[in-house]
């Protein structure tokens, strides 16, 4: 063997370092300096069939045991950079969670904390994004950026208030909406496989051209008369027999509407196929090394042409889980960057379906977070709250994710010969 | 399988890349496809995978014609091909890579990867590969890349086996275990065509040569043929294959090392406390396998890298001190060829005349007031692609555009065209043809001859044993030991694998 060996790269102390930093605040403010009222965690709802009790706990009590936690984590790993391993995710997110239990846990000093409204809204939230995202992992992974999300979102969201107005049936209402951005993403597909152009370009019209046809025909054609356009009413909500009754896990994961389930069954399907099965495995070739894909008789233009396009019926049913999945009509632009935020969670979720839901788990948690620290009304700035999605994503994005990686030709257009 | 080319005629626009080739290649031979960079060596075989269509002419294999449209066609009717830019995909393992295009799968497309596994260990058991199928290829040495890239090809049941100028990128001992892999393959019935430049891997692998240039046959060959007679059919004219210089006059030290420390790029101790000396008058050469802290070396010299804190020192007649910058480096006479021409030594894109003035950009004869002085830029590219022999329609030709010699020849004529006092010169003759190389090694030692300092850090043994008065042999970022030209090869091979003498 010849003496090119490889040599050992010194792993990262960035990842531990925050973690520190955020164990301190934690284990300082929230506990040690932490207020002294008890925070009552409501675990059931008052409908529902098994009913467990309340956890009540002083708040300071509980920054501290999560401050210790924390403490607890950071230290392990620490030990885990020192060995020269690359920082465990699952350890990652174990400290985001303790974290935002202690978060909530000081904002609900003296109050009530709707455990399962707050979870299951998360999850509501999150698919919006999770969705997206999907969308954009099955562009990049064939090395085509797709920053057309949030037009595919937005068009999305009015197909499926709009058809299903006008028709009677939401399930014409979903799909519609999936066609239409699908037909978005063929658009993109074609100017980037067939003609080579700049994706990012061609990104950002797609976007502009979605708000200009949706803010035109909602002005022009919906706000004429809404109970004939816009009155979708929301999905109906389904609830599993039996999983649906177990505490907290039942009313967040198992009554829902139909968009939750299918989103969480489309990541499981998306990762299965991407890392299980030969179409993913040629579809993540084209996306790293296109020429040596094309060398072992692969065709590069209709693998990244399927792939961006059906990423689309994906984005396109995040657009119609904001309408008919949760809100129940269209507003202008009422997309409002989650189709960006969409994008971030691709690059925090490493490409990954199930890291990137894990991401879009996290906004939704802020998201709502935002939304019910506003009604408790702790007393802090609301200013405050209303940063903490993007203070998360800073703090994800500088201290957790690391070396990432995208796809090696993502982004760049594929010439033959 | 036999395989046969019958009158392959191809051309681009006017240009005709092949001239109705004839070629036989019989069932486990080894034949050698022998011509210079540009020669038509490689369209030829693209148009034998299926990458390129024929204008005219035929391919037989076992005597029956076929037509591929694609490298699919090549590769299903058993012509498996290993580019000199490796076609595999880092991030994946070598048992995906392999079993990508044609994967063993389960029901519903389900990937079986212990099939790939085992496919892998079979063939690399086989022809003793040592591949460990489940190493990520990016984690692998160049050498073990192209022997998965092998695997590729027999995996396909290639039965014809193409290898694009695979020596290119392979250390010396790599280089013997690849020939020594294509014997085996050949004696199981193989056949394989080995595309080269490099005369003495000809002579000791092949069973039969074909010298192909400017796209047309010029001759074929026995591998007990001269090697003198080998070069001038590949070139069109007699050439000098020794380097004739005469003994070296040593004036004084121009370049002193210390003891310099260096990191590399992931903040390892690349260079370990080296400690040498060039005089005036005479060539050192670095000589050492790849990657063992000579690129570290080169750039702490020329001050593109910084050295370690505890580091010693490095001095260019009387320059020193750990933070002088490349500008100052470049004034006090330095003239520097980076290993890699295309990434640092060269913009592509600009014309070789705007390459011939980047090093002088801020100076006179190219500059007028604040701006540039076109007539003068111009007049001095012309002269000096004459004077430095770079074949090309117009000096407004963009870098890029232009064949590795030729490159080559522009770098070295940006770096030597000014008053030097230094030259440090890495690989100069990488992926450079073999009139070219002879032309290089003339302009190092014509330096040398004027009494110039000259550090030559190369990888080819051959070279430095050409050109060197002294060699300074490293491994693992420390000099073994500094011996003079006349070392034998042997030696040397042990030093480089760090044995010191």
């Amino acid at each position: 063997m010849s003496a090119e060996t490889k040599k050992e790269v010194r792993e990262s102390w960035k990842t531990p370092a925050v973690m520190g930093v955020l164990s301190a605040t934690v284990l300082v403010f929230f506990g040690i300096l932490g207020k002294p009222e008890a925070v009552s965690f409501e675990l059931t709802g008052v409908r529902e069939v098994v009913q467990l009790p309340n956890i009540e706990v002083g708040s300071g009590l509980l920054g501290t045991f999560a401050g210790i936690a924390l403490v607890v984590i950071t230290a392990l790993v620490a030990w885990q950079v020192s060995q020269n391993k690359r920082a465990s995710i699952w350890f990652s997110m174990l400290f985001g969670a303790i974290a935002l239990v202690a978060l909530l846990g000081w904002l609900a000093a003296g109050n009530v904390v709707p455990v399962a409204f707050i979870l299951g809204s998360a999850l509501v939230l999150a698919v919006p994004i999770m969705l997206g995202a999907m969308g954009g992992i099955m562009s990049e992974r064939v090395g085509v950026v797709n920053i057309a999300i949030e037009g595919q979102l937005l068009t999305g969201a009015f197909m499926a208030a709009v058809i299903s107005t006008i028709t009677g049936n939401q399930l014409l209402g979903i799909v519609s909406a999936m066609i239409t951005a699908a037909l978005f993403s063929a658009v993109l597909a074609v100017f980037a496989v067939r003609f080579l152009a700049q994706q990012i370009i061609v990104g950002v019209v797609l976007n502009v051209l979605a708000i200009g046809i949706t803010n035109f025909l909602y002005q022009q054609w919906v706000t004429e008369d809404e109970s004939a356009t816009n009155s979708p009413g929301t999905l109906p909500i389904i609830s599993i027999p039996v999983l649906g009754d177990i505490p907290i896990i039942g009313p967040v994961l198992f009554q829902n509407r139909i968009t939750v389930f299918l989103a969480i069954g489309i990541v499981i399907v998306l990762w299965f196929i991407l890392f299980k099965t030969k179409l993913g495995l040629r579809a993540r070739a084209v996306g790293e090394n296109p020429l040596a894909a094309d060398t072992v008789g692969i065709n590069v233009g209709r693998t990244r042409f399927w792939w961006v396009t059906l990423g689309g019926l994906l984005a396109g049913l995040g657009g119609a889980a904001l309408t008919i999945g949760s809100s129940g009509s269209f507003g202008r632009e009422m997309s409002g960057g989650l189709g960006f935020i969409a994008l971030a969670v691709v690059i925090l979720g490493r490409w990954h379906p199930g890291y990137a839901t894990a991401a879009a788990l996290l906004f939704g948690f802020s998201i709502i977070l935002r939304i019910w620290a506003g009604q408790v009304s702790p007393g802090i700035p609301t200013n405050f709250i209303t940063m903490v999605p993007y203070l998360v994503t800073l703090i994800a994005v500088v201290g957790f994710v690391g070396r990432s990686r995208p796809p090696a030709a993502d982004g760049i257009p594929y010439v033959k010969g | 399988m036999k395989l046969e080319l019958k009158g392959i005629t191809k051309r681009f626009g006017t240009l005709v890349a092949n001239d109705s080739i004839n070629l036989v290649v019989e069932p486990g031979q080894i034949h050698s496809l022998l011509g210079e960079n540009g020669a038509g060596k490689s369209t030829l075989m693209n148009v034998l995978y299926g990458l390129y269509k024929a204008d005219e002419g035929q391919i037989l294999l076992d005597g029956k014609p076929v037509n591929f449209s694609g490298p699919g066609d090549a590769m299903a009717a058993g012509i498996g091909m290993v580019h000199q830019h490796f076609m595999l995909i880092p991030v994946f393992t070598v048992a995906e890579n392999v079993a990508l295009g044609h994967e063993p799968t389960k029901k519903l497309g389900v990937l079986d990867l212990d099939a790939a596994r085992a496919m892998v260990n079979k063939i690399s058991d086989r022809f003793g590969f040592d591949v460990d199928p489940d190493a990520l290829v990016e984690d692998l040495p160049v050498g073990v890349q192209q022997r998965v890239e092998i695997i590729k090809s027999l995996a396909r049941d290639a039965k014809v086996l193409v290898l694009d100028e695979p020596t290119a990128v392979l250390t010396p001992q790599e280089t013997d275990e690849l020939m020594e892999i294509m014997r085996g393959l050949a004696k199981s019935g193989t056949s394989i065509v080995f595309i080269t430049h490099k005369l003495r891997e000809v002579k000791a692998v092949a069973d039969k040569i074909t010298v192909i240039r400017q796209g047309r046959v010029v001759g074929e060959a026995e591998p007990s043929a001269e090697t003198a007679e080998l070069a001038s059919m590949m070139v069109g004219r007699s050439v000098g294959l020794t380097v004739s210089k005469k003994a070296a006059n040593f004036g004084k030290v121009v370049l002193k090392l210390d003891r310099v420390s260096v990191l590399d790029d992931r903040d390892q101790r690349a260079v370990n406390e080296v400690s040498f000396e060039v005089r005036a008058g005479e060539i050192l050469a670095i000589a050492g396998v790849q990657g063992n802290g000579q690129t570290e070396l080169a750039e702490a010299i020329i001050g593109l890298r910084g050295l370690q804190s505890d580091s010693g020192e490095i001095s260019i007649s009387g320059l020193s001190g750990k933070n002088r910058s490349v500008r100052s480096v470049l004034e006090k006479g330095v003239g520097y060829v980076p290993e890699d021409r295309q990434k640092n030594g060269l913009v592509s894109e600009f014309s070789i005349a705007e390459n011939l003035m980047l090093n002088g950009s801020f100076t006179k004869p190219f500059t007028k007031g604040l701006g540039i002085d076109f007539a003068t830029r111009t007049e001095i590219a012309e002269k000096r692609v004459k004077e430095f022999d770079v074949r090309t329609t117009s000096s407004k030709t963009p870098a890029g555009k232009l064949s590795g010699g030729n490159q080559q020849k522009v770098v070295l004529a940006r770096e030597l065209s000014r008053e030097v006092e230094l030259l440090v010169v890495s690989q100069p003759t990488r992926g450079v043809d073999v009139g070219s190389i002879e032309f290089i090694h003339e302009r190092l030692v014509e330096q040398r001859n004027n009494g110039k300092a000259v550090l030559l850090i190369s990888t080819e043994l051959d070279e430095v044993m050409a050109l060197a008065d002294r060699i300074a042999v490293m491994y693992r970022g420390k000099i073994v030991g500094i011996v003079d030209a006349q070392t034998d090869r042997a030696k040397l091979g042990q030093m480089m694998a760090g044995v010191a003498v």
